[in-house]
């Protein structure tokens, strides 16, 4: 594997392969110790135009435990803001030889485009309304830890579709591992055509009580402004997951960050059927799992470097 | 006394025997090996082939296996001057038509400033005396900076030669304002030709809405967007007994509302271009930002209802839309990218190879196509026909190339089919009876 890009790339060996290797790292998280010399030398890069607390700093932390170095570049206070282009920024950045490159854009199809432009390894960290591979693959690292198997599991995702890239790729990676994915959220928010991905669609959460797994989606408050919603308050009364909507039998995710009272109640939030902490957890290992596939065994991405010595 | 539609730059009118050829003229139902000869720019002489001889002074041209057809009228195009000559120039922008074998192209009034004054379309067709290698006739714009408030000096653009009214780029949004033009039109003449897009549908979209767009999360732009409008502006065209074009349709729905329109005796016309007709949103799917054109490419269904359309007439001609962006424009992600592909320098090899060559469409309906916009801007079309100017196009029907791989006259090569391998290559072109474009391998044989 060359690139992380998207969900759609991969197929279900490849999303094992990535989701095992993370189980092995999981036991380096609870060492007092927590890194391992795997990555030493190489170099990350961390090339973020959106605000992002949690992916980047889990990508930082994931890099750093295997001893990578790791740079991070937001596109606020930066050459960005003086006009420079993606493509320019990524070259430029590009001359310190970065080994991978996390990148995270509001365009659909960045993290593809610059793969074109650089030779170090592109993981994208989310691009727009398209793709945000590594939460995928870290869903089902949680999934697979609490079900044991996915297949054959009725997965409901709920919220605001149109705008979730994490609802695109968990559609994809979910379906990939056996799953039956169900989508349903408020007919304004359920994208024309979502159909061809293969899930299927509820405007209404009257059937939910079928699912093994309700996955939440956040609410933006700006899809108000652009009126693609009545009020939040009707968003609440139709598909907010409560206690009266999640039954006992039921596991609860959700990509973060959460509006408590919003599209989930606090109770369930705070409910052991929620599994959003581990999923938190768990994006640190994937992270390290996708990062290890990309780099670790590859000859260096820049060969005109001098090669650093392994140490095991 | 109003200025002459069309402004061809300096030109030496050809006399030339082109011996030999293949004349194809469907408006005179013309096809037939022929000697042309061609004195001082006007079609002199139509004779059975090998029988004329090239006297002194005439260039021969030995068109064996060629075809000679009526050169192409290209009802709209995008010249990018004055303001963005790093994207065109009316230099470069009628090369590249006239080595698509166009002898005459409408030029979009969206330039920077807007062409919205008298002033300004005097000035740009002084440059196109200079610089057209193929005449050019120039829209005005509607209303003021394409704003959608103000209506231009509507009759004042007329009498400067303005060849009709557009917004192009940009849908005129209110009912209120196109009523208006429409009004006036009855004053100063002149063709509205309409963009048709209602803002509140297609809300900064990228793509058409679809499987694809939500495959890709790029916002989509329903295709309700532009029949709705097409079907409101019918209306108010025939309220006012008024005469609109409509622009480069993109779907079923819009075809269905012209069909309409017309079946009512309204006067309407309508363009389809070439992406529209062989591409559809499938060809999103990759993000490639030369695919991505306004109106969006459509649906399949979309796409086979464009094809009917042209083969039924509902559709009048072939417009290519040539939007020329610079490379730097065009290199970023899909959603910041602008809209548009050029299209001048392949639009008759790629509608050839994909529409004709698998008996799609004939050739009769294709060249007639590419020639009848003249006549919905009321101006004549082409003909090969004695005491005629010369607006001929050479074409080998069977020569192969790759779109691109020798580079592009337009400035710009954001071109939708580069890289195709395509069939029927444009050998020559006479555009008001000067040579205008001849392929560099093309050789005399003698002079």
């Amino acid at each position: 594997m060359n690139h992380l890009l998207s969900i759609e790339d991969l197929d279900r060996a490849a999303i094992e392969r990535i989701v095992e290797q993370a189980e092995r790292f999981a036991e380096v998280s609870d060492r007092e110790i927590k890194k391992v010399p795997t990555l030493r030398g190489r170099m990350v890069l961390n090339l973020f135009y959106e605000a992002s607390t949690r992916t980047r700093s889990s990508f930082e932390i994931a890099a750093k435990r295997l001893s990578a170095d790791v740079v991070n570049f937001a596109s606020s206070g930066s050459s960005v803001e003086k006009g420079e282009s993606l493509k320019d920024t990524v070259l430029t950045l590009s001359a310190h030889k970065p080994d991978a490159i996390v990148l995270r854009t509001p365009w659909a199809g960045a993290a593809e485009l610059i793969s074109r432009w650089c030779s170090a390894a592109v993981v994208n960290a989310g691009d727009g309304k398209h793709e945000h591979p590594t939460q995928a693959l870290l869903d089902v690292y949680t999934l697979r830890r609490h079900l044991g198997e996915i297949s054959g599991a009725s997965i409901w995702i709920v919220g605001d579709i149109t705008h979730s890239r994490v609802a695109r790729s968990n559609i994809l990676a979910f379906q990939k591992m056996g799953a039956k994915v169900t989508v349903a959220g408020p007919p304004t928010l359920i994208p024309r055509g979502i159909e061809a991905l293969g899930c299927e669609v509820r405007y209404s959460l009257e059937e939910i009580t079928g699912a093994d797994v309700v996955y939440a989606l956040r609410m933006q408050r700006e899809r108000m402004i652009e009126s693609s919603l009545p009020s939040l308050r009707e968003y609440v009364a139709c598909y907010q997951i409560n206690a009266r909507r999640l039954s006992a039998r039921q596991v609860l995710m959700h990509p973060g960050p959460v509006n408590r009272g919003i599209e989930l109640s606090g109770e369930v939030i705070d409910s052991p059927r929620a599994l959003i902490t581990a999923q938190v957890e768990a994006g640190v290992v994937v992270r390290m799992a996708v990062l290890y596939e990309l780099l670790a065994g590859t000859p260096e991405r820049n060969p005109s470097q001098a090669p650093e010595p392994q140490l095991a | 006394m109003a200025s002459p539609p069309l402004i061809h730059g300096p030109h030496r009118a050809a006399s030339m025997l082109l011996r030999d050829v293949h004349l194809f003229d469907p408006w005179r139902g013309l096809d037939a090996r022929k000697d042309v000869l061609v004195r001082e720019g006007e079609i002199a002489e139509i004779a059975a082939a090998l029988t004329l001889e090239a006297k002194d002074g005439f260039e021969l041209l030995d068109g064996k296996g060629r075809h000679l057809l009526p050169a192409f009228f290209d009802p709209h195009v995008h010249l990018r001057t004055p303001g963005q000559e790093h994207k065109e120039d009316l230099e470069t922008g009628t090369r590249a038509a006239a080595a698509g074998g166009f002898a005459a192209v409408i030029a979009m009034p969206n330039t920077d400033p807007v062409t919205d004054s008298g002033p300004l379309l005097r000035s740009l067709r002084e440059s196109a005396a200079r610089e057209a290698r193929v005449p050019i006739g120039f829209m005005g714009a509607i209303t003021r900076g394409l704003a959608g408030e103000e209506l231009t000096d509507m009759q004042e653009l007329r009498e400067l030669g303005a060849v009709g009214f557009t917004d192009d780029g940009h849908p005129v949004a209110s009912a209120g304002m196109l009523r208006r033009a429409l009004a006036y039109q009855r004053l100063c003449g002149g063709v509205l030709s309409l963009h048709e897009e209602d803002p509140s549908l297609s809300r900064g979209g990228s793509m058409h809405e679809g499987e694809v767009s939500a495959r890709l999360g790029v916002r989509g732009i329903p295709s309700v967007s532009e029949s709705t409008m097409v079907a409101r502006d019918a209306a108010l065209a025939a309220y006012e007994n008024g005469r609109v074009h409509f622009q480069h349709l993109s779907c079923a729905s819009s075809v269905h509302a012209v069909a309409a329109a017309k079946a009512d005796g309204i006067r309407v016309s309508a363009e389809v271009t070439p992406h529209h007709l062989l591409l559809s949103d499938r060809d999103v799917l990759k993000l490639d930002t030369r695919m991505k054109v306004n109106p969006p490419l459509c649906g399949e269904e979309d796409r086979e209802a464009l094809i009917e359309g042209l083969r039924d007439g509902t559709i009048d001609c072939v417009a290519t839309d040539h939007a020329p962006h610079a490379r730097d424009e065009k290199e970023v992600p899909f959603e910041q990218a602008p809209m548009g592909t050029t299209g001048l320098e392949t639009a008759f090899a790629a509608l050839y190879t994909q529409l004709v060559l698998p008996g799609v469409i004939d050739l009769d309906l294709l060249v007639r196509r590419m020639t009848a916009g003249a006549a919905l801007f009321d101006l004549p079309v082409f003909a090969v026909e004695v005491g005629q100017p010369a607006n001929l196009t050479l074409i080998d029907l069977d020569a192969e190339w790759v779109a691109g791989e020798q580079g592009w006259e337009s400035r710009s090569d954001n071109c939708c089919f580069a890289g195709r391998r395509l069939r029927g290559r444009v050998l020559l072109t006479i555009a008001d009876g000067a040579v205008a474009y001849r392929e560099r391998a093309f050789s005399v044989v003698s002079v």
